[in-house]
């Protein structure tokens, strides 16, 4: 295979790891929110941060493999 | 929100490649180039183009009646430190070719065009030449402090932000309560202030490190909406521009990092002597690299990601033409940008708003007094670990 | 990785830098400034409104409540007064009644010791008087004695007689 290919399939994997990840974090927080609706404002604006957080890796790593 | 934003985008992307290879396999005859974009390999080059800073300011292209390729839009000044000084010109001297096919001369250097760059030629060459993976072989980089669309898209940003902001400033002296459109600021100014820098930098030092993140969160914002109008600016895609942003943020928090700060980073308190060298290598690679790293990628690959995005999106009107007839895909293409758009609108704010509040997280690590051990709650008391609530319920 | 540092402006980027930097200190100097500063002033200004209007009718209670402790103040002393004067009253009646009573008796007294002292002259007088009657009575029966034997049987009989008669 070209060596682009791999790129991509790296570039799948990463996409599908950050998938997971932000599914988690968002999921945690609608759970989270749901317990306790008047933290809500507290919990977004860390779910936020933490994805953020994971999406500055994610594409780290995309823009590594570019 | 972001979650179903991302989804959208892979979305997307999975669309675009499809129709991308689709319709490049039903344009494989070769037709006469009247530059025109209507290839997907075209289409690929344009948005790579976009994508990319420029150094003139291209609105609209048409072909006239008589078949030549006319480009609307103005010149920008060409600003360039090369091995015989400074030289100035005006980018309409290039001809809008991009492939380095037009040699300008100043102060005896020869300067080409080549995506987007500018080379300085070496003395003896007279056309420049290029290697397998189109790199230059006769020809140097140059020190481009050229007005290009970015700078020329900043200093408009600057300007709008000065006049808007200062207005309402003005508005101030006058009466308590603004009129107009600074009704519209003041509380995104509030907004900044109450849920970006006093939360994140903490009650006792906001106020010092406030100008620096309503700045930055309008610039980016402002720049980020510049983005997506049709004028085509792509300032907050460009690595060199996020860079600045994030080595501001880096300067600021270093130098502003109290002495808890660096004993935290060098010398971990509360963990074995032997594990803190290695702590000390991992802090300080995390404040001096991944931060600013995260920074700085972030919003450059979310802006550029959102344009690549829409403009796939409209040239679904291009190249889907044979697919589904002119109409089928205007309609898909309008239908998909217009929704994208508006997503756009929200990474837009998202994008400013996630910048200047982990700038204002990091500025808050650096200022925090640390009391070790444990957390106090308002009232001086020693609020309770989890391990010890948790052993009542046992 | 590559491309993107080959993408990487150093131009760009020094001229970002300067243009942030004359933005930061133009916005900080022009706009940031004074917004804050105003809008500081505003909320705190809204702050002390607030407070005063808080003071205000902290105030009001208090003075409200020092109303209500005038008046109970003043009802408590009406009362007070009132009492006060109905026990002045009644202690003024008893006086005047002990006085009173004193005063008849002492009277009542006197006038028994007047009675006394009368009927003791009158019991003097009568017995002086009983006595010389008695002595005038002895010697006119003496005398009429001394002149009859008969007469003064029969004297000694209408004298029993007499005695018979009371």
């Amino acid at each position: 295979m070209e060596p682009v290919t791999y790129n991509l399939i790296g570039a799948g994997l990463i996409v599908i790891g950050a998938g997971v990840g932000l599914g988690q974090i968002g999921g945690k927080a609608m759970e989270g929110i749901a317990r306790q609706p008047e933290a809500a404002g507290k919990i977004q604006t860390a779910m936020i941060i933490i994805a953020a957080l994971l999406e500055g890796l994610a594409f780290g790593a995309l823009f590594l493999g570019k | 929100m972001k979650i179903a934003q991302h989804t959208l985008k892979l979305l997307c992307f999975l669309l675009i490649t499809l129709s991308g290879s689709i319709s490049f396999a039903a344009n494989d005859t070769t037709q006469k180039d009247t530059g025109e974009i209507n290839t997907s390999e075209k289409v690929k080059d344009y948005i790579a183009h976009h994508i990319k800073d420029s150094h003139d300011f291209h609105l609209v292209s048409y072909t006239n009646d008589a078949g030549e390729r006319k480009h609307v839009g103005f010149p920008l000044p060409v600003i360039l430190w090369s091995s015989n000084g400074l030289a100035t010109f005006m980018s309409s001297e290039f001809h809008h070719t991009d492939d380095g096919s037009v040699i300008v001369e100043k102060n005896g250097s020869k300067f080409v065009k080549v995506h987007s760059k500018i080379y300085e030629l070496e003395p003896n060459a007279s056309s420049i030449s290029f290697d397998d993976e189109k790199h230059p072989i006769n020809a140097n980089r140059v020190i481009d402090f050229s007005i290009t669309k970015s700078v020329f898209g900043m200093l408009v940003a600057g300007i709008l932000m000065l006049l808007l902001f200062g207005g309402l400033a003005r508005q101030y002296k006058k009466t308590a309560i603004p009129k107009g459109f600074g009704r519209v600021l003041e509380p995104l100014v509030i907004y900044v202030r109450d849920e970006i820098a006093r939360p994140n930098v903490g009650e006792k030092h906001y106020r010092k490190f406030t100008g620096y993140l309503l700045t930055v969160f309008f610039f980016i914002w402002v720049l980020n909406l510049m983005g997506l109008t049709p004028l085509g600016f792509n300032v907050t895609g460009q690595l060199a521009v996020t860079a600045a942003l994030a080595v501001f943020t880096l300067i600021i928090y270093t130098v502003s990092g109290n002495a808890d700060y660096w004993k935290h980073m060098l010398w971990m308190p509360g963990v074995p002597v032997l594990i803190r060298p290695f702590l000390a290598v991992i802090e300080i690679a995390g404040a001096f690299i991944v931060k600013p790293f995260s920074l700085l990628v972030r919003l450059f690959a979310n802006i550029s990601a959102g344009h690549i995005i829409v403009m796939s999106l409209i040239a679904i009107m291009v190249v889907m033409k044979t697919e589904l007839g002119a109409f089928g895909s205007t309609l898909l293409s309008f239908v998909l940008s217009l929704f994208i758009t508006l997503i756009e609108l929200l990474v837009a704010f998202l994008q400013a708003y996630i910048f200047t509040m982990l700038s204002a997280l990091f500025i808050g690590m650096a200022v925090a007094e640390h009391d070790h051990d444990h957390k106090h709650d308002d009232h001086g008391k020693e609020s309770t670990d989890a391990e010890d609530v948790r052993s009542e319920f046992i | 990785m590559e491309t993107l540092l080959n993408d990487f402006s150093p131009g760009l980027f020094v001229m970002q830098t300067v243009i942030l930097l004359a933005l930061i200190f133009l916005m900080v100097k022009f706009a940031w400034k004074p917004i804050i500063g105003s809008l500081d002033e505003r909320e705190s200004g809204i702050k002390a409104a607030l407070e005063a209007a808080e003071n205000a009718r902290r105030e009001m209670e208090n003075l409200q409540a020092d109303n209500q402790k005038l008046l109970q103040e003043s009802r408590l002393e009406r009362e007070n007064m009132l009492k006060e004067a109905r026990e002045i009253k009644k202690s003024m009646i008893e006086d005047a009644k002990d006085e009173a009573k004193n005063q008849a008796n002492a009277m009542i007294e006197q006038a028994l010791e007047a009675i006394e002292n009368e009927k003791r002259s009158a019991m003097a007088e009568l017995k002086n008087h009983v006595a010389s009657l008695s002595i005038e009575i002895a010697e006119k029966v003496v005398r009429q004695e001394l002149e009859n034997k008969d007469k003064q049987l029969e004297l000694v009989e209408s004298m029993l007689s007499d005695a018979k008669l009371n």
